[in-house]
C-alpha cells in the first residue's frame, strides 16, 4: 500500500511540473496535439494509403476480402452455426463438473465489454457523418462477414494458448502464429509474432486508451463545460493507474457489471426513439440502401459510405484484428472450436445489433441536413463532414440525436461513454500487457513499465483533438489486423479440419447436451 | 441402496449444527451423510479479463482451501461417530447445487441451517434455506 501512495505522489507531482513547464504561448493540449500529430503522421499515411488512382484504402479491402474468404472457406459458418452458438452460451454443452471454470457466457462477456464501447456510440456518429446513411449498411454487411473472421482467431487463441504450471493461461496471435507456424512448417512465425505483439502494443495506446479518454472528455466537457483536456487524462489515469497497478480488482469489477446493463439501457432507449419515429421508417430504410449504392453528395459517393461503413465495423467489432482472440483463450473447453462458435455472437451483437442502433437513431431523428430541393446531403466544406442541425460529429451527434427525443439523454450517455470507455481501457491494458510480456518476457518491472507508460497515454489521449487521435487509433488497429490476417490465412486449414471433426460428431450424437 | 442424507455445510456454526442434528437423525436411522460444501458460483456472471486468465489456478486454489479449511477437519471431527460420512465440494447456486446432490445419490433427506437473522437482502432476494424449503426435491430439515 505505501509503494502504491508513493508511486502516486510521484506521479502527480510529474503531471504538476509538465504543466508549469509549458505555460507559455501554447496551451499543453495543444503542445500535445502538435507533437502527436506530427509523430504519428507516416504510420497513419502507411496504413490507409489508397489504392494507386483509387480512394480505397487498401487497408479496409484487406479486411473485407479476408472476412469474406474466411465465410466462403468456411461455408457461411456464422449462419450455419448461430442455434449452436446460443445453446454453448446457454452453457447445454458445458460439464458440470467444470462448473467454476470460465464459462462461455463469461468469455463472451468479457470481450463483448472490451469491444463495445465507444466505436459503437462515436465511431458509428462518425461513419455516419461523413459517410451518411448508406454507411449502415455497409457496417451491417462488415459486421456479418466479420463474424467468420472473428471465429477464425477465436478458435486459434484457444487451440494454441500456453497453460503455465501455476494454471494461469495466455493466448492470442501471438501464440497462434507461432505455433501453428511451427506446426505447418512455415517459416516466419516468429518474426510475425513479434510484429503482431508491436502493433498490438500500439493498438492498446491507441484504440483501446487514447481514443476512450478523448471521447470520454468530449462527453464530460460537453455536460459540464470547457475545460482542459489534460485534467479528465490525468483523473483517468490515475483511476486506472489504480485498477492496473494497485491491483485495486473492485473497481474493474463493479464497471463490468454496471457496463452490460447500461448497453441493454443504451439500446432499450435506441428502440424506443425509433419506435417514436416509426413515420420515417420508409424514409430511413431509402436512404440507407439509396445511400450504400448511389451518389447522395457525401465525400466519395457510394464508395465513401462503403468506406465509412466498413471502417468503422472493423474499428468497433475488431473482427481480424487478433484482440478478443487474446480474451477469448482462457475458456476451459475440451473442444477449441466451441469457443470459436461463441465468439462469432460477438460481431454480430456488437456491431450487427448495437452500432445499428446508434446509426438509425441519428438517422431517424434527422440530424443530418438535407437540401430539400436536391434531396443531396450538405456538406460541410470546413470539416468535409456532412452538416449536422448543431454542428455535432462524432458522440456530440449520438449524443444530440438521443437527445432530441430525451433531453436527460446526454447525461446518462456521459456515464455510459464513461464507463464504456474505462472497461474497453482495462481490456486493451491486459491484450496490450500480454503483448508486452510476449516481447520482454513476463516480470514484475516489465508489467510496472507498460502499465505506466498506458497510463501516460491516457492523458495525451484526452488532451489532444480527435482527427490525430482517431487516425493514429485506427492505424494501430488495423495494423494488427494486417499480420494477424496473415497469420489466420496459414492456419486456416487446421480451423477447417476442427469445424469438420466437431459438426461430425455433433450430428452423429457423439458430442451431446448436458442438460 | 443404503439410506443417504445430504446435509449443507458451510463452515459457520449454524451449518455445524446442522451437520450435528442430521449426524444424529443419521445414526438413528442407520444412514449414511453426504456432507456438501458449496462454494458460490454462477456462470453468468461478469469477470475481467485478468480474472478470466486467472480463474483455473484459483480455482484450484479455492478447492484446495475449502478441502483444507472447511470439509477436511469436519471429516476429522466426525470420524469417531457411529455413522459413514463422505464430503463433496462443487461450485454453483447453492440451494439448486444441494438438490442436484440430493437427486444424484438418491438422497432421501437434505438438511441446512440457517442463521436465524433476516437482513434486508435476504427479505428480497430470500436465503439459501427458504429457497432450498421452496424447491428441494426431498424432505428438508432446516435447523435453526
Amino acid at each position: 500500500m505505501k509503494h502504491i501512495r508513493e508511486t502516486r505522489i510521484a506521479a502527480s507531482a510529474a503531471g504538476l511540473s509538465l504543466l508549469a513547464g509549458t505555460a507559455g504561448a501554447q496551451t499543453l493540449d495543444e503542445t500535445i496535439n502538435a507533437t502527436f500529430a506530427s509523430a504519428t503522421g507516416w504510420f497513419v499515411n502507411f496504413i490507409f494509403a489508397p489504392f494507386p488512382g483509387t480512394s480505397f484504402p487498401w487497408i479496409v479491402a484487406w479486411l473485407v476480402v479476408a472476412a469474406s474468404v474466411f465465410t466462403l472457406y468456411f461455408g457461411f459458418i456464422q449462419f450455419r452455426v448461430i442455434r449452436h452458438s446460443i445453446q454453448l452460451v446457454k452453457g447445454d454443452f458445458s460439464d458440470p463438473n467444470d462448473a467454476g471454470e470460465v464459462s462461455h457466457f463469461q468469455a463472451l462477456a468479457t470481450a463483448l465489454s472490451g469491444t463495445v464501447g465507444l466505436g459503437n456510440i462515436a465511431g458509428v456518429a462518425v461513419a455516419v457523418g461523413i459517410g451518411g446513411p448508406g454507411a449502415t449498411f455497409w457496417m451491417i454487411l462488415a459486421g456479418l462477414l466479420g463474424m467468420a473472421s472473428k471465429f477464425t482467431e477465436c478458435t486459434l487463441g484457444v487451440k494454441y494458448r500456453n497453460e503455465y504450471e501455476d494454471g494461469t493461461v495466455s493466448g492470442g496471435p501471438m501464440y497462434y502464429i507461432t505455433k501453428g507456424f511451427a506446426e505447418r512448417g512455415k517459416p516466419g512465425g516468429k518474426v510475425l509474432a513479434a510484429l503482431f505483439a508491436v502493433f498490438c502494443i500500439l493498438g492498446s495506446f491507441g484504440g483501446g486508451n487514447m481514443f476512450q479518454a478523448n471521447q470520454a472528455h468530449q462527453q464530460l466537457s460537453g455536460v459540464l463545460g470547457e475545460y482542459p483536456g489534460w485534467i479528465t487524462g490525468v483523473v483517468f489515469a490515475i483511476i486506472v493507474f489504480i485498477v492496473i497497478v494497485g491491483g485495486i480488482k473492485s473497481i474493474a469489477q463493479v464497471t463490468e457489471k454496471v457496463v452490460p446493463f447500461m448497453a441493454i439501457l443504451y439500446c432499450g432507449t435506441a428502440l424506443i426513439i425509433i419506435l417514436m419515429n416509426i413515420g420515417n421508417i420508409g424514409w430511413a430504410f431509402g436512404q440507407i440502401f439509396a445511400g450504400a449504392f448511389t451518389d447522395m453528395g457525401i465525400a466519395g459517393g457510394a464508395v465513401g459510405a462503403l468506406i465509412q461503413g466498413f471502417k468503422r465495423a472493423a474499428f468497433s467489432n475488431e473482427a481480424g484484428v487478433g484482440s478478443a482472440a487474446i480474451a477469448h483463450s482462457a475458456v476451459r473447453t475440451k473442444e477449441p472450436i466451441t469457443e470459436g462458435f461463441v465468439s462469432l455472437l460477438e460481431p454480430f451483437i456488437d456491431t450487427v445489433v448495437i452500432c445499428t442502433m446508434t446509426a438509425l437513431v441519428i438517422i431517424f431523428t434527422q440530424q443530418l441536413i438535407v437540401d430539400p430541393e436536391t434531396g443531396r446531403y450538405v456538406m460541410d466544406e470546413a470539416t468535409g463532414r456532412i452538416a449536422t442541425i448543431d454542428g455535432n460529429s462524432g458522440v456530440g451527434l449520438t449524443s444530440a440525436a438521443f437527445a432530441s427525443a430525451f433531453s436527460w439523454f446526454p447525461y446518462l450517455l456521459v456515464i455510459a461513454v464513461v464507463l464504456f470507455a474505462f472497461s474497453t481501457m482495462i481490456s486493451w491494458s491486459y491484450y496490450g500487457l500480454k503483448a508486452w510480456t510476449y516481447l520482454f518476457g513476463e516480470g514484475k518491472t516489465q508489467e510496472l513499465i507498460f502499465k505506466l507508460l498506458f497510463c501516460f497515454f491516457v492523458i495525451v489521449g484526452a488532451a489532444a483533438s480527435l482527427g490525430p487521435v482517431i487516425d493514429f487509433s485506427d492505424a494501430a488497429i488495423f495494423a494488427m489486423a494486417v499480420v494477424n490476417i496473415i497469420g489466420l490465412y496459414v492456419l486456416m486449414p487446421i480451423v477447417k479440419r476442427e469445424v469438420e471433426s466437431y459438426l461430425g460428431r455433433l450430428r452423429s450424437g457423439e458430442i451431446r447436451k448436458f442438460a | 441402496m443404503a439410506n443417504i442424507y445430504v446435509a449443507g455445510y458451510d463452515g459457520s456454526t449454524a451449518g455445524r449444527r446442522a451437520v450435528d442434528y442430521a449426524v444424529a437423525r443419521a445414526e438413528a436411522a442407520g444412514a449414511e451423510l453426504l456432507v456438501a460444501h458449496v462454494l458460490e458460483w454462477s456462470p453468468y456472471s461478469f469477470l475481467t479479463p485478468e480474472e478470466i486468465a486467472e480463474r483455473h489456478k484459483r480455482r484450484t486454489e479455492e478447492l484446495k482451501r475449502a478441502e483444507s479449511a472447511v470439509t477436511g477437519p469436519l471429516a476429522a471431527d466426525l470420524s469417531g461417530r457411529g455413522v459413514k460420512i463422505s464430503t463433496e465440494i462443487r461450485y454453483g447456486h447453492v440451494a439448486e447445487t444441494l438438490c442436484e446432490i440430493a437427486k444424484e445419490h438418491g438422497a432421501l433427506q437434505i438438511f441446512i441451517g440457517r442463521t436465524g437473522h433476516s437482513t434486508v437482502v435476504e427479505r428480497l432476494f430470500g436465503s439459501v434455506a427458504g429457497t432450498l424449503a421452496q424447491i428441494a426435491p426431498v424432505p428438508c430439515t432446516i435447523v435453526p
